[in-house]
C-alpha cells in the first residue's frame, strides 16, 4: 500500500519534470525572449495546484477509508466510547470545513491565475462576509467545546466509593502495580525515603493498611467496575497510557495523580472481537523519561469479575514475600500485621531468631 | 509624526548602481561583522538561521532513518557519529533522544525565532516604515552577537562526550535536572541552559528595538492604520516576546538552581540510582506552567511574522488589496492577547487541576476563531485576483495550506476530553509541524524569495524556485500527513522504536514513506541553497521594484546603502494595499504617491484622507519654519 503512495509521489515528480520540459519547449517554439514574466510557467504552477488538490484530497479520502481498521484502535472503556464519538464528530465537522476551504482555495489559484490585460477586483472588505465567517466558526466551536467540557467534567470527576483502587508506580524504565489487598481494600502509606532494593514502593510499615498490599507485574482489572488508578513516579516524569481504554495521565514525582475509568471488554472478549487469539491489552509510557522510554510496557488483563476476585485472592501480600521487613512493624501491631499479611504466626519466632543469629 | 533627521551623512554621496558606499563608513569589520546597519544584521541572522536549519534538518533525517528503517545498518555514518552508533550500526537510544531534543530546540528557537524574526523584523521594519535604521543600532548589533554566542554554545554542546541535552526540547525536570537520569542532563543540559539564557537576552534586545522603532520612527504620514501587515506582525511578535521570554528565563534560572545549588523548586520525593534525594516540596508541574507560559506564545512568535510576510506577498501577487485589513490586524491582536492565556492546553493530562483544564479548553478554542478569520481572508484575497505565481507566492499559498491543514487538528487537541487519547502521540507531532513548523518555514522561504532582490540587489532563479517549492510542498505533506494516522492509532512520540508493543506494531510502511519523503525534502533544500548563494553573486541585476509592490522598501535604490534612502525619506499618503484600484492606469499605487496625483482613482471614502493630506502639507511647512 505504501508503494501505491510512493508511486503517487514519484508520479507527481514525473509530472513536474514533464511540465518543466514542456515549459522549456514551448518557450523555444515561441522563440521566447528573456521576458520578466512567463505566462506558461504561471499556468503550469496553477495546473500543478489543481493536480495537487485532486490527488491530495483523493489520496486522503481513499487512505482514510481503505485503511480505517489499521489506524483506529478498538475502544474498551465507557468514557472512551464517549471521547471517541466526540473525536469523530469533530472529525466530520473539520473534514467538511477543510475540504471546502481546500478546494475553494486551490480553485481560486487556478481560476484567477494571471491573464494579460485583466485587472483584479478592488475588493478590500465586506463586513457581512467577515461577520459571517467569524460567527459561524464561533458557534460551531462553542458547540464542540460545550460537549467536550461536559465529557471532561465527567471523566475528571471524583470516583465512586466502590471503585477498585490500583496504584501505578513508574520508574526508569518499568511500571509496577500495587493493590490495596483483599482485607482492608486501602492502600498503605508510602514514603520515598523508605525505598530500597526490596521495598520498591517505599511502603510505610507503621501504617496498618500497608500489610496486605501486594505488588503485581501485571495490571489485572475487573470488567464493568470502576477503577481508580492512583499514579506516581519515583524518579522522573512518566505517563500512564492505556491506548484501548483512552486513559492517559502523567506520573509525577512528589505529586499523586489519578484517573478513573471502567473497562467494558475482557481480554477474552476483545480477542474474540478482533479475531486475534494473541491479543493483549498493554500499558505504555508517553512522557519522555530517558533511554528506555520506548520499552516501558506493562501487560494489562481485563478479567470477568469472578476471575478477578480469584486472581486477587491468589496474590501474596508484599509483607509475606518480604518477611524481613516485619522488623519495621511497630511491636504492638506485629501480630495484626502477620494476620493481615497472611504470614503464619509461628513464623515470627524463626524470623526473629534468624535476625538475632 | 516623528521623523529622525539623519540624512547629512548619507544623502550626498550615493550612486544607485555599484554603490560602494560601505567604503565611506568603515572597514571590513565594522561593515560586515560588527555592523550596526539593520540590513547587514538581518543578513547575519538569515545566514546563521539557514546554517541552523541545515543542522536541524540533518538531525531530523538521522532520527527518521532510525524510525523508517529500524533494521538498517548505519555503519557508514560511523565517521560522523562515532560512539553514538551501537556496535550493530544502530543509533544509540539515548542519542536518539538527543537528536529529537536538539532538532526541536534548533528549529523552534534558532531557525524560526531568530532566523525568521531576526531576519525580517530587522530588514523590513526600517525599510517599510520609512526609517534610516533601527532605534538603536548598537543594541541591534548586540542582539545578533548574543545570538551568535548562544549559537556557538549550543553548537559546541553537540560535540561533548556526554552528548547534548536529551530530555526533549521542553526540558521537563526532573529528567533535565538529574544527570543520573540521562547523560544529556549533565554538561549538555548546562550548555543548553546557558545558551538559552543568552538567546533570551538576544531576543529581548531585538524586540525592544523593534517596538521602539515601530512606535517612534515611522516616516511622515505612516500612521498605524497605514502600516503594512508585516510590520503589524513583527510589532506584535516583539511585544509577545518581551512579555514571555523573561518567564522562560526565570524557569531556566530556577532549573539551574535546582541542578547546581541544591534547591527544590521542581524536585520532590525522588529516588534514583539507588538513593533518595534530599529535595522535597518542589513541583515538576510548576516548571511546565512556567515553560509553557513562554512556550505557547512562542508558537505565535514563530507564526505571526510568517503570517505577516504572507499577507504582504499574497496581496502583491494577487494584485489585490489584502481582504479585511482591519480584521487581519484585529485577529493578530486578538491572537497575541489570547496566546498568553492558553498555555496549559499543553498540560491537560499532567495532573493539573481538571478545572483549569476546562478553562484552558474554552480559551484555546476561542483562539481558533481569529485563526479561521485569517484563513478566510487569505482565500478571499485570491478571489478575482490576477495571480502571479512567483516562488514567494507559491510558498505563501503553501503556508496557508499548511496553516489550514495543521490548524484544524488543533480543534481536536484543544478539546481536553479528546486530547486525553491524542496527547503526546504522533497526532500532535503532525499538528504542530504543519501549523507552526512548516507554515513558518514556508513564511521564511517566501520572505527570502520576495525580498532577495532588495537584500542583495539581484534576482533568484524562478524555475529553481518552482522546483524547490513543489518538492518541498509535496514532501512536507508526505512527511506530516501520514503522521495523523499513526497518531490516531496511538503511537507515542519520542519513541526510539515501537517494536516493544503489539498495539503499535503496524505502520512500518507509513513510517518508511515518511522517512523517504523527509530525505527528499531535505535534499530539495540544496536546490534553494544553490539558488540563494549563486545568485547573491551571479544573479540578474534586480530592478528597484521587481514585483510592482506598493510598500516603501521598493522606493529605495536597487541595493539600499546605509541610511536606506538617497535624499529625503518618502512621505506616506495611503495604505499599503492599493492594488488594481479602479480608474488607475497601473495596477498598483505605491504608498508614497499622494492622492492629489491620482484623482482618477480616488474613492469617496478617502475624502477625509485627501483633506488631511492638504492640511498635513501645510502643517509640515509650518513645522519646518520653527527649526
Amino acid at each position: 500500500m505504501t508503494w501505491i503512495i510512493s508511486l503517487g509521489a514519484i508520479l507527481v515528480l514525473v509530472i513536474l519534470y514533464m511540465i518543466f520540459k514542456i515549459g522549456n519547449l514551448v518557450g523555444l517554439v515561441k522563440g521566447k525572449k528573456e521576458e520578466e514574466f512567463s505566462i506558461s510557467w504561471n499556468n503550469a504552477n496553477a495546473i500543478m495546484f489543481m493536480i495537487f488538490m485532486v490527488v491530495g484530497l483523493g489520496g486522503f479520502f481513499w487512505y482514510s477509508y481503505a485503511h480505517f481498521d489499521e489506524y483506529t484502535l478498538p475502544v474498551a472503556s465507557i468514557h472512551g466510547e464517549v471521547t471517541d464519538s466526540l473525536f469523530w464528530i469533530t472529525m466530520w465537522v473539520t473534514v467538511v470545513a477543510f475540504a471546502i476551504i481546500f478546494v475553494v482555495m486551490f480553485w481560486f489559484t487556478f481560476a484567477y491565475k494571471y491573464e494579460k490585460g485583466r485587472k483584479a477586483a478592488y475588493f478590500a472588505d465586506n463586513h457581512k462576509l467577515e461577520i459571517l465567517w467569524t460567527v459561524v466558526p464561533a458557534i460551531v466551536l462553542a458547540l464542540l467545546v460545550f460537549r467536550g467540557l461536559r465529557v471532561w467534567h465527567e471523566i475528571t470527576g471524583p470516583a465512586s466509593k466502590e471503585a477498585v483502587v490500583v496504584e501505578m508506580v513508574g520508574q526508569q524504565w518499568l511500571w509496577m502495580a500495587r493493590y490495596p489487598g483483599v482485607k482492608d481494600k486501602t492502600l498503605g502509606h508510602h514514603n520515598y525515603k523508605l525505598i530500597d532494593a526490596s521495598n520498591e514502593f517505599g511502603l510505610d510499615l507503621t501504617d496498618k493498611n500497608s500489610y496486605d498490599d501486594f505488588k503485581s507485574l501485571e495490571l489485572h482489572i475487573p470488567v464493568g467496575q470502576e477503577i481508580l488508578m492512583k499514579i506516581r513516579a519515583k524518579d522522573v516524569l512518566h505517563s500512564v497510557f492505556l491506548p484501548h481504554f483512552r486513559v492517559k495521565m502523567d506520573a509525577v514525582p512528589g505529586v499523586q495523580t489519578h484517573f478513573k475509568f471502567t473497562a467494558t471488554k475482557t481480554t477474552a472478549q476483545m480477542r474474540e472481537e478482533l479475531n486475534n487469539p494473541a491479543f493483549n491489552y498493554e500499558m505504555a509510557c508517553t512522557e519522555v523519561c530517558g533511554k528506555g522510554h520506548f520499552s516501558m510496557k506493562f501487560p494489562v488483563v481485563v478479567d470477568t469479575q469472578e476471575d478477578y476476585q480469584e486472581w486477587l485472592e491468589s496474590q501474596e501480600s508484599w509483607l509475606k514475600q518480604n518477611p524481613d521487613y516485619l522488623k519495621y512493624v511497630p511491636a504492638e501491631l506485629k501480630e495484626a500485621a502477620m494476620i493481615k499479611a497472611g504470614i503464619p504466626l509461628d513464623n515470627t519466632v524463626s524470623v526473629q531468631t534468624a535476625a538475632i543469629k | 509624526m516623528a521623523t529622525i533627521d539623519v540624512h547629512p551623512q548619507t544623502a550626498t554621496h550615493h550612486h544607485d548602481e555599484h554603490g560602494d558606499d560601505h567604503a565611506h563608513h568603515g572597514n571590513f569589520w565594522t561593515t560586515y561583522i560588527f555592523s550596526e546597519d539593520h540590513k547587514v544584521i538581518a543578513k547575519q541572522f538569515l545566514l546563521t538561521g539557514m546554517a541552523w536549519a541545515l543542522i536541524g534538518g540533518m538531525l531530523s533525517v538521522l532520527f527518521r532513518l532510525q524510525l523508517g528503517f529500524p533494521e538498517a545498518n548505519l555503519g557508514w555514518l560511523k565517521p560522523i557519529l562515532g560512539g553514538w552508533l551501537t556496535p550493530e550500526g544502530k543509533i544509540d537510544p539515548e542519542f536518539y533522544l538527543a537528536l529529537v531534543t536538539m532538532h526541536g530546540t534548533i528549529m523552534v528557537f534558532f531557525v524560526l525565532t531568530a532566523g525568521l524574526s531576526g531576519t525580517f523584523s530587522n530588514f523590513l521594519i526600517p525599510l517599510q516604515i520609512g526609517a534610516r535604521d533601527m532605534a538603536s543600532g548598537f543594541m541591534n548589533m548586540l542582539s545578533y552577537w548574543f545570538f551568535f554566542l548562544s549559537s556557538a554554545i549550543m553548537f559546541i554542546s553537540l560535540f561533548i562526550s556526554t552528548g547534548p541535552a536529551a530530555g526533549g526540547w521542553v526540558i521537563y525536570p526532573p529528567l533535565s535536572a538529574l544527570p543520573q537520569a540521562i547523560s544529556g542532563s549533565g554538561l549538555g543540559m548546562t550548555l543548553w541552559l546557558v545558551s538559552m539564557a543568552l538567546f533570551i537576552v538576544s531576543s529581548l534586545l531585538g524586540s525592544i528595538n523593534y517596538i521602539t522603532t515601530v512606535i517612534n520612527m515611522r516616516t511622515l504620514g505612516m500612521s498605524f492604520t497605514k502600516l503594512p501587515l508585516t510590520i503589524w506582525a513583527f510589532f506584535l511578535t516583539a511585544i509577545i516576546g518581551i512579555l514571555s521570554f523573561p518567564v522562560l528565563f526565570a524557569a531556566a534560572l530556577l532549573l539551574i538552581f535546582d541542578r547546581s545549588f541544591g534547591t527544590s523548586f521542581y524536585l520532590s520525593d525522588i529516588y534514583i540510582g539507588g538513593e533518595a534525594l534530599p529535595n522535597q516540596g518542589g513541583s515538576p508541574i510548576l516548571f511546565q506552567h512556567l515553560f509553557w507560559f513562554l512556550g505557547h506564545p512562542e508558537v505565535y512568535i514563530v507564526l505571526l511574522p510568517a503570517l505577516g510576510i504572507t499577507s504582504e506577498i499574497i496581496a502583491t501577487n494577487s494584485r489585490k488589496p489584502i481582504f479585511g485589513y482591519k480584521a487581519m490586524v484585529g485577529s493578530m491582536l486578538f491572537i497575541a492577547i489570547l496566546s498568553f492565556v492558553v498555555w496549559a492546553h499543553h498540560m491537560f493530562v499532567t495532573g493539573m487541576n481538571p478545572f483549569l483544564g476546562s478553562i484552558f479548553t474554552l480559551l484555546t478554542l476561542i483562539i481558533a476563531v481569529p485563526s479561521a478569520v485569517k484563513i478566510f481572508n487569505y482565500v478571499t484575497t485570491l478571489w478575482k485576483g490576477n495571480i502571479r505565481f512567483t516562488p514567494a507566492m507559491l510558498f505563501s499559498i503553501g503556508l496557508v495550506s499548511f496553516f489550514l491543514t495543521g490548524g484544524i487538528t488543533g480543534i481536536f487537541l484543544g478539546n481536553s476530553a479528546v486530547d486525553i487519547q491524542l496527547h503526546d502521540t504522533y497526532f500532535v507531532v503532525a499538528h504542530f509541524h504543519l501549523v507552526m513548523g512548516s507554515a513558518s518555514f514556508f513564511g521564511m522561504m517566501a520572505g527570502v524569495y520576495h525580498w532577495f532582490p532588495k537584500m542583495f540587489g539581484r534576482m533568484m532563479d524562478e524555475k529553481l524556485g518552482y522546483l524547490h517549492f513543489w518538492l518541498t510542498f509535496i514532501g512536507v505533506y508526505l512527511v506530516f500527513f501520514p503522521m495523523h494516522y499513526i497518531g490516531i492509532a496511538g503511537f507515542p512520540r519520542r519513541y526510539y522504536t515501537w517494536t516493544a508493543f503489539e498495539t503499535f506494531s503496524g505502520f512500518a510502511d507509513l513510517n518508511m514513506l515518511v522517512s523517504v519523503a523527509a530525505i527528499i525534502t531535505m535534499v530539495a533544500q540544496f536546490i534553494f541553497l544553490f539558488n540563494f548563494i549563486y545568485n547573491i553573486f551571479r544573479g540578474k541585476l534586480a530592478p528597484a521594484n521587481p514585483w510592482n509592490a506598493t510598500t516603501l522598501e521598493w522606493t529605495t535604490p536597487r541595493l539600499p546603502g546605509h541610511g536606506n534612502w538617497v535624499g529625503e525619506i518618502p512621505t506616506v499618503y495611503r495604505w499599503p494595499y492599493d492594488y488594481s484600484k479602479p480608474g488607475s492606469k497601473e495596477d498598483f499605487i505605491p504608498q508614497h504617491i499622494p492622492y492629489s496625483e491620482t484623482p482618477e482613482s480616488n474613492l469617496p471614502h478617502e475624502n477625509d484622507e485627501i483633506k488631511l493630506e492638504m492640511g498635513g502639507a501645510r502643517a509640515i511647512v509650518v513645522e519646518e519654519r520653527k527649526h
